[in-house]
């Protein structure tokens, strides 16, 4: 079935499903936002230890959710992953280490004789909330600013600066998008914990604290997507390949693209109905409004940046090594495997919403805590 | 083309893999052979409605939980190393290799993440049905994520399915099928989890044989080792096969590896099994240090030549014979193998280049060449050797080759007879009696490790310069980065690796001291 389609509709659709993983990557990252907001929420051990337990069942899912976004991006765009990784290699480890704390924290946190500490571990989490999405955030912004690398004509990478891609957060349009991720990832952990944790002192602590989260979100993102609009882009020839500055490019983008702009709308549109919606009439269904808000927006914003023959990894080193979803792809033949493959991702999504629900039918409690025979 | 490799970019690269590498080993085993382990543990409770059979898998699950979270923090750099630190070789062969990581991540890790989470918190949450499920689906997941990550391994090591793009300079699928059946990645797969089923069952069994000694919770034990044991054994004898069979793939396919895991420097036919030996200290070849004679060695004669080829007086080929050819068996010589290398090389320079400047039809008649069956199978073949200037560089270290895998052979056929001993003491109702063999239990368990190590050790090193067997070697599969970037790094993930290794060894002990809980009881 997927052996008729074209190679270039084939790099679309991984680029849809890379984007979508990166997508649902974002919106989990609830996990890290709430681990930002364990000092700030709780006011004592027990407040704490429900907020660490709520998350604490849903982290393997941002984590993995992560590992095959990478997984993903080298089977399909391998170029990518050779570059980006290899090249930014300072990025990179920076984020992975603040996840290899993460791995660790929730199951040795409480266990006695853990040698570093509860108070260590926690601070663990902290430091992966904070840098994961920020990180993340500003490494994705290199997709529209570009970053500092050249190719040769076996493909192989040189970084332009000794950085190897902290150079990205003096580019402020990639920091602002960096701290817009950061932001969300707190609104949408303060609106897990309305809908998971039964607790009223928690509640109402998240529901105040939502509108302190809300103001430099909107600030940061609306800074970053109206820069968008207005700045230069890479564009390539379908034809010959060749990468040129094409001015107000991703406003190019939004107006090519009716069905993407509709769609990166209703996501802002579901984000800021989320946070009212739990702001001024509380319930417990904000994240899902916000959630969906999010998978919608960056599912949007990654094809903005990929579509419309627009290079998703631009170098701003030697502008005729960005690279394009064309010229950093897999074979053809790969691309029909991985195809295959990915019909089993609504099975894989399907399980996993059928396992949330079995488990989150029931908000979590004190009680049930002291009740589990696991917990962390 | 191939100017400027830094050897020590290149060691340290290597090194770094390897800390990572080994790092997340000492986790993994446990954790592919401890799911199943607790999974069986769980049936039986869901069958009998003993309650103590839950009281043993809640047990065995905390530790499982305990030493899972580390293999998930090691895990997350390996997968993300293959770009950061080897992006030439992530660039080469992606078209293949990304494959399995990605379906690795889409099969076997949402699955494994999904259900970890009900296995842990949902007791009290889903039906009984629904947990076992949930726990069996767990360990299947775990041994899936094996599965595809040992057939990437498996293509490194026999590359097979693919096919040269010289427009792309890479490598490209061109039948996923013969990745996956590879017969050394279906060897890997079955060898390296029924493998680490002996090291769960050896690690149920140790910590067990330490209840009975210190004369507390000694139905829990006991009932923990017939589990154990009965897996252990089926395990280990399985291990047994497999490795028998993994050898001979190895002696079809990388031919030098078998020679140095044997110290087998001149090939013969009815060549013999040096089936235990010391490695001299003196060179034996002026020319290359690694060759060293044997000080001491106990050699079965024409067991090897039957270990490879199936046939008591086949010629096997030593180390000297694939360095220096022999022609009249057939072996070609690592020199020719590199004239042929670089030819391969220049052609492919040549095509760049013509590409480069515009020569359409010269580019062209290049290309054709460069694809012909015949350049493919006399010239490209030899890719990789065209990297190599010195043909002593492809000879792996033997001591490392022989010792890991003597090892790791006397162990196995160790671990089978411990498994025998312990299943027969326990069924007589005599193992808390037997408190030497308890002791050895216990001290069994690091020599599962390290057996489990030496595998690797083995399989790696063992295939050394090659980290795509004769198409790609370590030096030029490495990411162009200053050595100190690499040392640095290096050196982060060996603090924070032991940290969080004595961290978990300190948990797991506390965990075990206090034992299994009475059932209902809080943690």
């Amino acid at each position: 079935m997927f052996e008729t389609l074209s190679l270039i509709t084939l790099q679309q659709y991984w680029w849809l499903i890379v984007s979508l993983l990166g997508a649902l990557f974002v919106f989990l990252t609830f996990v890290q936002g709430g681990e930002t907001l364990l000092f700030t929420i709780a006011k004592n051990d027990t407040e704490k230890s429900l907020l660490i337990n709520t998350l604490g069942r849903k982290w393997e899912f941002t984590f993995t959710t992560l590992v095959t976004f990478g997984g993903a991006f080298f089977a399909s765009f391998p170029l990518f992953y050779a570059t980006s990784f290899g090249g930014a290699y300072w990025v990179w480890f920076a984020i992975l280490i603040s996840f290899v704390i993460q791995a660790v924290s929730y199951e040795f946190r409480k266990k006695p004789n853990n040698l570093l500490g509860t108070k260590t571990y926690d601070v663990f989490l902290f430091l992966n909330g904070l840098l994961g999405p920020l990180l993340i955030g500003t490494a994705v912004g290199t997709f529209f600013n570009g970053a500092m690398f050249s190719l040769d004509d076996m493909n192989r990478v040189t970084w332009g600066t000794p950085f190897r891609g902290l150079e990205a957060v003096l580019t402020f349009h990639n920091l602002a998008l960096g701290l817009a991720v950061l932001f969300l990832s707190r609104i949408l952990g303060l609106l897990y914990f309305m809908n998971s944790v039964d607790n009223s002192a928690i509640y109402d602590r998240s529901k105040k604290h939502l509108l302190y989260n809300t103001i430099p979100f909107l600030v940061f993102f609306l800074y970053f997507l109206i820069a968008l609009l207005f700045k230069d882009g890479f564009a390539y020839h379908p034809e010959t390949g060749i990468v040129t500055i094409e001015s107000y490019k991703y406003l190019h983008n939004i107006l090519a693209m009716p069905v993407n702009t509709i769609m990166l709308l209703v996501g802002v549109v579901g984000v800021l109905w989320g946070i009212i919606l739990s702001f001024l009439k509380g319930g417990t269904k904000g994240i899902w409004f916000a959630g969906g808000g999010t998978v919608l927006t960056v599912w949007a914003l990654f094809i903005l940046a990929g579509f419309n023959h627009t290079s998703f990894y631009p170098s701003v080193l030697d502008m005729q090594s960005s690279l394009t979803i064309e010229n950093a792809s897999s074979s053809h033949f790969t691309l029909i495997a991985m195809s295959y493959v990915s019909l089993f991702v609504p099975f894989v999504l399907g399980y996993i919403w059928y396992a949330w629900k079995s488990m989150n039918n029931k908000k979590i409690s004190t009680d049930e805590l002291e009740q589990e025979h696991h917990s962390y | 083309m191939f100017e400027g490799i830094d050897l020590a970019l290149v060691n340290w690269s290597r090194a770094q893999f390897a800390l990572t590498a080994m790092y997340h080993w000492v986790f993994v085993p446990l954790t592919l052979g401890l799911a199943i382990i607790v999974a069986i543990m769980e049936t039986l409770y869901v069958k009998t409605g003993n309650p103590e059979w839950k009281r043993i898998t809640k047990f065995w699950m905390t530790l499982f939980g305990i030493n899972f979270a580390i293999g998930i923090a090691t895990g997350i750099i390996l997968e993300f190393e293959f770009g950061t630190n080897w992006s030439n070789y992530s660039w080469f062969v992606g078209d293949i290799f990304g494959a399995p990581l990605a379906i690795e991540g889409i099969l076997a890790f949402f699955m494994e993440s999904t259900f970890i989470a009900i296995m842990f918190f949902g007791w009290n949450k889903v039906s009984k049905g629904f947990h076992l499920t949930a726990t069996w689906l767990t360990a299947i997941g775990a041994n899936l994520s094996a599965l595809w990550i040992l057939v990437a391994n498996g293509w490194m090591q026999m590359p097979v399915g693919m096919v040269f793009n010289p427009e792309k300079a890479r490598m490209e699928m061109v039948n996923f099928w013969d990745v996956l059946f590879s017969p050394m990645a279906v060897h890997k797969f079955l060898h390296t989890t029924s493998s680490s089923f002996v090291l769960a069952a050896i690690f149920v069994i140790g910590v067990s044989a330490w209840y009975i000694l210190k004369g507390r919770d000694i139905v829990f034990a006991r009932k923990s080792i017939v589990v154990a044991a009965i897996f252990g054994l089926l395990a280990s004898g399985y291990t047994l096969v497999t490795g028998d069979s993994s050898a001979r793939e190895i002696a079809h396919h990388q031919p030098m590896k078998f020679a140095a895991f044997e110290g087998l420097y001149n090939g013969s036919k009815g060549a013999g099994l040096v089936a235990l030996g010391v490695i001299s200290t003196t060179d034996n070849d002026p020319s290359n240090e690694n060759l060293k004679d044997f000080k001491v060695k106990i050699e079965i004669p024409n067991v090897l030549s039957y270990m490879a080829f199936l046939n008591w007086d086949a010629f096997v080929p030593g180390v000297n014979d694939l360095i220096r050819g022999n022609e009249k068996e057939g072996v070609m010589s690592a020199m020719d193998k590199i004239v042929r290398g670089k030819k391969a090389i220049e052609k492919l320079t040549a095509y760049k280049e013509a590409k480069k400047g515009g020569l359409v039809s010269r580019a062209d008649s290049l290309k054709t060449e460069i694809m012909s069956p015949d350049f493919q199978k006399n010239y490209f073949k030899y890719f990789g050797y065209g990297y190599i200037s010195d043909p002593n560089t492809l000879v792996p270290s033997i001591p490392l080759s022989f010792y890991s895998f003597h090892i790791m052979v006397v162990l196995g056929l160790y671990f089978i007879v411990f498994f025998v001993l312990a299943l027969l003491y326990t069924l007589k109702g005599k193992i808390h009696k037997k408190r030497t063999f308890l002791r050895f239990a216990l001290w069994t368990i690091p020599l599962a490790y390290l057996a489990s190590q030496s595998g690797w050790i083995l399989a790696e090193a063992g295939r050394q310069p090659w980290v795509i067997q004769d198409l790609m070697p370590t030096m030029a599969a490495v990411t162009k980065i200053s050595v100190g970037a690499v040392q640095v790094t290096f050196w982060l993930f060996a603090i924070i690796f032991t940290t969080l290794l004595i961290a978990e060894i300190k948990i797991i002990l506390r965990q075990i001291k206090i034992g299994p809980k009475v059932e209902g009881g809080a943690k």
